[in-house]
This record gives structure tokens, C-alpha cells and sequence, in this order.
């Protein structure tokens, strides 16, 4: 055993349970499952398929609404998991925290009719239209806009990396209610949305993937004329962006725990092959050439990975965890990101052949560094609301 | 029908033992342990039967140090109904589970008792067959197959050369095969539900059982290293070798 395992067994005797039954779960997903789909650019739906069957998606969606009502802690756990064992949560990962916003925002009605089917995995809530190609971190100047006519909204836009579109049932939009120039305050005029994508398809909405680095089943997605009945609005009409902001958290949360289960994956690759691999007549690992960069990824994951569970720990417990979960979003992406490095040149050529699946965990793993949200704004973020020094844009 | 499931804590498959350095053992200190996988088929058996609505309840059974609580919690989440824990901290053989078993099967009155057949860290495949002879109940030990008809039960069984098939009458003892199933993984409700299904906990000195050891292990040492093989050029070199060197003809 690993270091790196022994350091993320510990906690409490539930959360290991569900990290041995995650691990369980996706010994049956091997890296050749994961090679072909990467090789096809398809979708994992029997991963997806096996995740969902057994609960683990639906962790956070109270046991009123048929979830388990877990916390955080434990939804990072199976997305760190999933990572570690060198699968990919990013097919899935949205359907356990998109629902969030319906949950903290929407009506009584509304959590009754999506909840239930979201955490059977009946109704798929996981595509998440905020980004668009003009204003891209510019959230509040998106263009999407949500015409009020009589009981519809009519949605006419485009929105641009929406992940899953096509794997997807309902969508929850970001669309502007009022212009710009006439809300009282820059934060107010967007709405959120829940758009029937199924019944949309074809009926003023237009989907088409996008192709990328990695496999990622990202989109481009245009409305023409898209009609969302009204009692699809989540909360108050104008005051979107504020229930998206809440939502956000979770998500960075989230992620920095699958890169978190990233970087132990790296490390334990590369410790592995290091230790295995003879080269002039010794292990590789023998030379501190090769040790200490993995050495220094260990120590920079560890130390990303108090971030983390320090920010999960303030959100379950209802504090503020603003710095924090960006803050763990960003060092757990770099961490990750730096052992993907090291692993790719301890592995020397043989980190390049698709067989031994670190060429695509490095591409996977890339991502993090640029969404749900780059590192630049979080830093920009950081001095002006942490530090109080001037907003920079 | 009852059937109780005998399950041991022992240390992970994927861990690469070591012994102590001073050859009393292995390292236990910060190596992690698991289910004995012959166990987790036993389990996954258990639950067959019980979806199949030939069982009504799942007890399992572990004897060993409190985390064993662990184990039977495991279990538990699979689809088991309730645990017994006997908790000692001491070194404990298969003679003296059999007999500690023994007295649980006196009280539960099972109709069948699934273990694995062997536990991967001693290997000592003994418990089963010393647990039927105690209780002088039938077994089929090494199941592959496993059904139940009407009050009978038929076990497949992998022996040298091939498949034997029994027809045992209960109560029996079966023991665990590799091939008999393959373990499922615990759902999340489970794994919630689990955590509210009791565990009841004993001492084997509830039983009355004496269990110090019979046979004491007086040294542990790793394997030989196995040793680079050499080319050799001619067959009669090869019999030279076998004969001169290694002594084997
Ligand atoms: C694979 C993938 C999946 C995605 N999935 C989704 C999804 O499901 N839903 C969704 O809504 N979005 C999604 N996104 C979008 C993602 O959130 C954005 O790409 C990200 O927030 C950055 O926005 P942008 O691409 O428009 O970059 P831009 O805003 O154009 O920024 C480009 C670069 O400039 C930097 N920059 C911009 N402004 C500043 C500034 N003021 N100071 C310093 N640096 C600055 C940025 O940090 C970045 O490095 C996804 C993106 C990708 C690549």
C-alpha cells in the first residue's frame, strides 16, 4: 500500500465504507474501458449507468426527495475516489451538485416534481448553461435573453461549453430577463431557468458537440424562439445570478476533490514505475533526479488536499467557505496538474503510450486549471473580496 | 431459514506483506485490511439465496479485534440482516472459531453456515471442516455451486480433476470456492442503512470457550528470492544442471 492510500483511508468509518464500495464499483472500469471511449469520444453510459443504479450520484439530494441526503464530505469523497482509481467523474459529477440551485432556490412544487427523478437518475439534470462565446468569465454581460410572454419564457442565444447537453434531460439556464442598461443593480436582470431539453430538442433548441482535448461531451448549444413555461423559473425572476454564486461553491469543491484523486493516481503510477523500472542497472526511483519531483508533487497534494477537506468541512457545516473553496479549487488543480507533469516524465517515453493511461489523465486533468473557473479569477478574486485590494477589471 | 456467514478481517489483498523484523510475523501497524474475499463470496452467496426468498435472515459471524466491526459492517451493507462481533484482541486459530461457532450456531439454530473456505492470511482451510465435525453436520466444502431443493441442497464442488456433485441434508457447512460468485459492491442506501442494522458484541469468555492457542508459530521468514534464470546451450547441459546442481534427478 501506497502512502498516498493510507493518508486518504482515514476518516470516518462511513465515509471509508464508501470509498471501499467507489472502489468496488469502478474495479469493473478498467483504463482500457476508459482508452476506447477516449479513443471514440464516447459517452462512459455504463459507468455512468453503474454509479447511478447504486446511489452514489444522488448523495446529496435529501432522503425526502428518495437521496441519501449526505454532505459534501462524502460527495467528495466518491468524486475523489472515482479519480484516484483512474476513472473520470466528468460524465456524471453535475448531476450530484446541479441540483442544487432547485433544491436551495426552488419552490416546494418544483423539488417535488424534478428531485425524486433526478436522484433515480430518471430525469438527468446535468448540463449547466452559463458560459457563452462572447462574454465568457464575464458572466453578467452573457446575452442569452428570457422573454416574458404571457406564461413562457422565449429564450433566443447561445451558450458555449455546456458539458453533457446531449446526455442530458434538463438544463438549467442562465438567461437575462431584464437588459442591462435597465436593472437598478449590475447583479440583478438574470434569471435561472429549468429548460425540458427533450421536449426543446428540435423546438428552437439546437445542440452540437464540440471536440476537445480530451472526451469530454462538451457543446455548443443555440436557442431560436426556445419556449420554458414560466413555472420553470427558479425563485425570483432578475435574481439568478446570485442562485448561481451559491451553487458554485459546491462545485468547486467537488472538482478539487477529483483532482485531489488525480494527483494520488500520478503518484501512485509513478512511484510504482520508478520502483520497477531498471535503468543502468537500478531502479529508477534510486536517483533523487526522479524521487524528489515526486516527492514534491506528494507534499504539494497533501498539502492542496488540507485545503480541501478544510473547505468542505466549513460548507457542511453552513460557514462561509467562499476563500476556501476557490482556494481549493485552484491549489488541488495545480497540485494534480504538477504530479500529472512528473508522472509523464518519470514514466519518460512510455508516459506518451496510451496504454498505461497517463497521456489521457494528463489531458483530463488539465481542465481544472481553466473551469468550472480559471485560476486567474480566482486570484483576482482573492485580492479584492479576501485581501481588499482594488478590483482589477 | 437462517443462515449465518462466518467473515474475517485479514490484510488487503493488494498489500504486499511483510514480516516483522523479528520473524514473529507480519507487519500489521498502518496496513490496510479488508474483507477475506473467500468471506465476501460467502456474503454475496448468503444474499442470492435470500433474493431468491430460500433465506429469511443473514447473521455474519466475526471473531477478532474490535475493527472486525468493520468487516461485519461490510457486510451488513452488502444486504446481511445483523452482526455478532466476538472481540478479542488475542492470536486465535481455527479450532478455537470452530468452537466459538459452534456455540453461536447452538444459540442462532441456523439451517446453513457459509464461510470461505480458507482466510488468505494463514491459509490454514481448516475452520468449515472442524466446525462440521463439531457440530456433526453435513458439509460440502470448496463450493462452486450452490442450490437449494426443497429441503436438500446441492453443492458443486471443484476436486482435482474435475466437479463432484453433492446432495447434502441440512443443517449444513459449505465452504467458499473462488468461482462460486462474484461479490457485488454495497449500494449508498445500503451503506446508510447498514450503519442502523445491530451488531451485537461478545467475548469468548461468554461462551466459555477456551481459546489459547494449540500450535505455536515459532518463526515467520519471507520467501527465497527467486534467482535470475541462466540460458543454457544443449539439453545435455540441462540434465548436468539437474543433476550436479539443483539434485532433482
Ligand atoms: C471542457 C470544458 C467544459 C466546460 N463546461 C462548462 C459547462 O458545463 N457549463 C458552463 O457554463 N461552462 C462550461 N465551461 C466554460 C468554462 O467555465 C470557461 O471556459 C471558463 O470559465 C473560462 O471562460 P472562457 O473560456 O470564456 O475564457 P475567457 O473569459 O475568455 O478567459 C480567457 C483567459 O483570460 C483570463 N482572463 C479573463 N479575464 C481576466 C481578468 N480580468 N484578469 C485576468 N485574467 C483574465 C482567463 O483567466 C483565461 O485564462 C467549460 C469549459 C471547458 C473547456
Amino acid at each position: 500500500m501506497s502512502t498516498a492510500e493510507s493518508y486518504t483511508q482515514q476518516g470516518p468509518d462511513d465515509i471509508d465504507q464508501i470509498r471501499e464500495s467507489v472502489k468496488s464499483l469502478c474495479n469493473d472500469f478498467p483504463g482500457d474501458y476508459w482508452r476506447e471511449k477516449d479513443k471514440d469520444n464516447s459517452y462512459p453510459t455504463e459507468f455512468v449507468e453503474a454509479l447511478t443504479k447504486s446511489g452514489f450520484i444522488s448523495c446529496l439530494i435529501p432522503e425526502e426527495y428518495g437521496g441519501s441526503g449526505l454532505k459534501i464530505t462524502h460527495a467528495g469523497a466518491i468524486l475523489e475516489q472515482i479519480h484516484r482509481c483512474g476513472c473520470n467523474g466528468a460524465a456524471v459529477h453535475a448531476q450530484m451538485y446541479i441540483m442544487g440551485t432547485v433544491l436551495r432556490h426552488g419552490s416546494e412544487e418544483q423539488k417535488k416534481r424534478w428531485l425524486p427523478k433526478i436522484a433515480s437518475g430518471d430525469l438527468r439534470l446535468q448540463a449547466f448553461g452559463v458560459t457563452e462565446p462572447t462574454s465568457g468569465t464575464d458572466t453578467l454581460s452573457l446575452r442569452t435573453t428570457a422573454e416574458k410572454k404571457g406564461d413562457k419564457y422565449i429564450i433566443n442565444g447561445q451558450k458555449v461549453w455546456t458539458s453533457r447537453a446531449e446526455y442530458s434531460d434538463l438544463m438549467l439556464l442562465l438567461a437575462r430577463t431584464t437588459p442591462k442598461e435597465k436593472v437598478q443593480k449590475k447583479t440583478d436582470g438574470l434569471s435561472v431557468l429549468v429548460v425540458d431539453m427533450q421536449k426543446a430538442k428540435n423546438n428552437g433548441l439546437t445542440i452540437r458537440p464540440l471536440r476537445t482535448m480530451m472526451n469530454h461531451s462538451s457543446c455548443e448549444v443555440f436557442f431560436d424562439d426556445m419556449e420554458v413555461p414560466v413555472e420553470n423559473l427558479i425563485g425570483d425572476e432578475g435574481k439568478g445570478f446570485r442562485y448561481i454564486l451559491s451553487g458554485m461553491n459546491a462545485e468547486r469543491i467537488l472538482i478539487a476533490h477529483e483532482c485531489i484523486g488525480d494527483g494520488d493516481w500520478f503518484i501512485e503510477k509513478a512511484v510504482n514505475y520508478a520502483n520497477e523500472r531498471h535503468v543502468f542497472g537500478r531502479p529508477i526511483g534510486q536517483n533523487q533526479g526522479i524521487q524528489f519531483p515526486i516527492s514534491k508533487a506528494y507534499a504539494a497534494l497533501r498539502a492542496a488536499n488540507m485545503m480541501v477537506v478544510e473547505s468542505a468541512r466549513k460548507f457542511d457545516a453552513g460557514e462561509n467557505c467562499g476563500p476556501e473553496a476557490n482556494m481549493a479549487k485552484m491549489l488541488a488543480s495545480e497540485a494534480a496538474w504538477q504530479a500529472a507533469e512528473m508522472c509523464v516524465q518519470t514514466h519518460g517515453g512510455f508516459g506518451f503510450a496510451a496504454e498505461y493511461d497517463i497521456e489521457r489523465k494528463f489531458r483530463e486533468t488539465r481542465l481544472y486549471q481553466v473551469a468550472p473557473v480559471s485560476t486567474n479569477l480566482i486570484l483576482s478574486y482573492l485580492s479584492e473580496h479576501v485581501l481588499g485590494l482594488p478590483r482589477s477589471y | 431459514m437462517k443462515v449465518l456467514v462466518a467473515v474475517k478481517r485479514v490484510v488487503d489483498y493488494n498489500v504486499k506483506v511483510r514480516v516483522k523484523s523479528d520473524n514473529t510475523g507480519i507487519e500489521l501497524t498502518n496496513v490496510k485490511m479488508s474483507m477475506n474475499p473467500f468471506d465476501e463470496i460467502a456474503v454475496e452467496e448468503a444474499i442470492r439465496l435470500k433474493e431468491a426468498n430460500k433465506v429469511s435472515e443473514i447473521i455474519i459471524v466475526s471473531i477478532g479485534p474490535k475493527q472486525s466491526q468493520e468487516t461485519i459492517r461490510t457486510a451488513l451493507a452488502m444486504g446481511a440482516d445483523r452482526g455478532i462481533l466476538i472481540e478479542t484482541e488475542s492470536e486465535i486459530q481455527p479450532l478455537s472459531v470452530a468452537k466459538l461457532l459452534k456455540e453461536v450456531c447452538d444459540q442462532e439454530k441456523p439451517e446453513l453456515v457459509i464461510l470461505g473456505k480458507q482466510a488468505i492470511d494463514d491459509d490454514a482451510n481448516q475452520t468449515g471442516q472442524m466446525l462440521s465435525a463439531l457440530l456433526n453436520w453435513s458439509q460440502g466444502t470448496f463450493a462452486s455451486k450452490l442450490e437449494i431443493e426443497e429441503d436438500k441442497l446441492l453443492v458443486t464442488r471443484e476436486i482435482d480433476g474435475g466437479l463432484e456433485t453433492l446432495k447434502l441434508t441440512m443443517p449444513s457447512i459449505i465452504t467458499t470456492d473462488l468461482r462460486l460468485n462474484e461479490p457485488r459492491y454495497a449500494s449508498l442506501p445500503n451503506i446508510m442503512k447498514a450503519k442502523k442494522k445491530p451488531i451485537e458484541e461478545k467475548k469468548p469468555e461468554d461462551f466459555g470457550i477456551d481459546i489459547s492457542p494449540r500450535l505455536t508459530t515459532l518463526k515467520v521468514i519471507e520467501p527465497p528470492k527467486r534467482e535470475a534464470g541462466v540460458m543454457l546451450e544443449s539439453i545435455p547441459q540441462l540434465v548436468d544442471k539437474l543433476k550436479n546442481e539443483a539434485k532433482v534427478i
